[in-house]
């Protein structure tokens, strides 16, 4: 752990998330500064989406707590599975500007100077020109970038992605990584759920390793060791329905 | 031949005020209900219309005994029911097991219910039948007023949550996210609905008022794939349907609600076929596709 608290963004005090009790993220201590680019890695059911969810306060924690010594930072998030009606009649363009709603909110207009704005958002992402296709015309790719392109827009210190590249190709990966290094460049903190190592190991300085329990966080070599992984492995697949009520905190306060 | 062209398509809206004031009711009422219709159909609510627009029956027919053939007493009735019935289905979806469909499958039915017995109780069914079918050549200038006004408040209204309302539909955990906006717009929304049915069933009754809403929608989903065009061909194939409606009416004699659904009807099956998006270029041209 670095020991620097004025630049931690988020700090996590030996956080528990989860669902009806069961465990999804266990005991997590730890901090991520301001500029990191984390990826956060782990098996199915290890506990990153959840992760991500916990800092989009979408669930509260069964025990310990974020806290954000800098104050709640905006965030950007992309979901893992964006829930989105594709045949709605809608032009990129228009769909791409959402990512103005934090500025603009629900009835603000769209100024000349914002639709500018996403036509710079479309060219950073490679999708020059598409602005006036329909959402239904795209690949999955190009959806993918779509989505990244509001992303941009939201121009958040603090950007969520869960699983930004399963289902798309190798160009377009590279070209959201270039993206992605270019956000932390300017500043922003990045925590990305990834599955692929490799990519991992050359692109993201900084690594979790969550199999429900933390195995690891911190530089991403000393992280992804070949012990850690043959960990992660043995996880548990499925939660025990049986399992008696955890106790862990009890331990570290006797202890 | 110019004589016969104005003789059939003019003549009787020049000839005559009360075709005047229908065809202006006509206008105000497209205007308003067919935005409303075009967003029931892309939030896959299209049934939604329907089911409130019976729900309005009840509020309609005890305005209609406590006050006789009152435009007022009926209007506020049929609103106070209609509102009822889907804040009850929109409320409960949100705090119980039941989803909204649910809900207001139960509460129309009541409302249904209620409302077929308080007008089996009245003796001058001949007014009732204009409740059923509406009278959209007896609309006078209170009517009128009526009619405009609800669009006036309709257009504002969907002006002012136009984002929210898209957004609820297309991506409705972004909207989540970055707001709270969410659950007002689904209530403003479904308010905008009763208002159009109560404002429909003036002119074309409570059953053909939630044909005016979806009817155009549906078709001009045939020819449009963008929203702003969807809105504009669904109001310029309500108008076209109305006027021609109107015509029907007016030479063959025929009861003006029906008539005027029937021809938006027929406007669907024929975007059905020949519509940009239709049958018929899927079945002439089953193959064809640019170069790549």
């Amino acid at each position: 752990m670095t020991n620097n608290p004025a630049q931690a963004l988020i700090q996590f005090n030996n956080l528990t998330l989860g669902y009806e009790m069961h465990p999804a993220v266990h005991h997590l201590h730890g901090q991520i500064l301001t500029g990191d680019l984390l990826a956060v890695v782990g098996p199915n059911g290890g506990g990153k989406s959840t992760l991500l969810k916990g800092l989009m306060e979408e669930i509260r924690p069964l025990g310990g707590t974020i806290s954000w010594p800098l104050g709640r930072s905006q965030l950007a998030y992309l979901p893992q599975r964006a829930r989105l009606d594709l045949d709605f009649p809608l032009r990129v363009a228009d769909f791409v500007s959402l990512g103005h709603w934090p500025r603009r909110g629900a009835f603000a207009a769209i100024k000349s100077t914002d639709k500018q704005a996403v036509e710079q958002a479309l060219k950073a992402v490679g999708l020059t020109g598409f602005g006036k296709r329909s959402l239904d015309s795209l690949s999955g790719g190009q959806l993918q970038r779509v989505l990244f392109a509001r992303l941009l827009l939201e121009d958040a210190p603090l950007i969520l992605l869960d699983e930004p590249f399963a289902a798309v190709d190798e160009a377009t990966t590279e070209d959201l990584l270039a993206l992605i290094k270019q956000w932390q460049a300017e500043g922003r903190t990045v925590i990305a759920v990834l599955h692929d190592l490799h990519q991992v190991r050359t692109h993201f300085p900084k690594c979790l390793l969550l199999a429900r329990d933390v195995l690891g966080m911190g530089v991403t070599e000393t992280v992804l060791t070949a012990e850690n992984l043959a960990k992660a492995r043995k996880m548990q697949v499925l939660a025990d329905p049986l399992a008696p009520i955890c106790d862990l905190d009890e331990v570290e306060v006797q202890g | 031949m110019i004589d016969w062209v104005y003789q059939a398509l003019f003549a009787p809206f020049i000839d005559f005020g009360f075709m005047r004031r229908a065809l202006v009711g006509c206008i105000a009422l497209s205007i308003s209900a067919t935005p409303v219709g075009v967003f029931l159909m892309l939030r896959r609510m299209s049934l939604t219309g329907d089911a409130i627009a019976h729900a309005i029956l009840p509020g309609a027919a005890l305005g209609y005994m406590v006050a006789g053939l009152s435009l007022g007493a009926m209007t506020l009735g049929g609103l106070i029911a209609g509102w009822v019935v889907a804040l009850l289905s929109g409320g409960l979806a949100r705090i119980t097991v039941l989803k909204e469909d649910a809900n207001l499958a139960v509460f129309y039915l009541l409302s249904l219910a209620l409302g077929v017995l308080l007008v089996s109780t009245q003796s001058r069914n001949i007014d009732l039948l204009h409740l059923l079918f509406g009278s959209v050549l007896a609309l006078d200038n209170e009517a009128l007023i009526l009619l405009a006004g609800i669009a006036t408040i309709t257009l504002i209204l969907l002006a002012v949550f136009l984002r929210p309302l898209i957004l609820e539909c297309l991506d409705p955990d972004f909207l989540r996210r970055h707001s709270k906006v969410g659950t007002t717009t689904h209530l403003v929304f479904l308010a905008l609905v009763v208002l159009n049915l109560v404002a429909g069933f003036q002119a074309l009754g409570t059953l053909m008022a939630v044909g005016i809403m979806i009817l155009p929608a549906t078709a001009a989903r045939f020819w449009a794939r963008q929203l702003d065009q969807l809105l504009l061909v669904a109001l310029g194939l309500a108008l076209l349907g109305c006027w021609l409606g109107l015509l029907m009416s007016w030479h063959l004699d025929l009861p003006t609600g029906p008539a005027i659904i029937l021809v938006l009807g027929s406007l669907h099956i024929f975007s059905l076929f020949a519509g940009r998006d239709g049958l018929l270029k899927r079945w002439l041209h089953p193959n064809k596709h640019l170069k790549s």
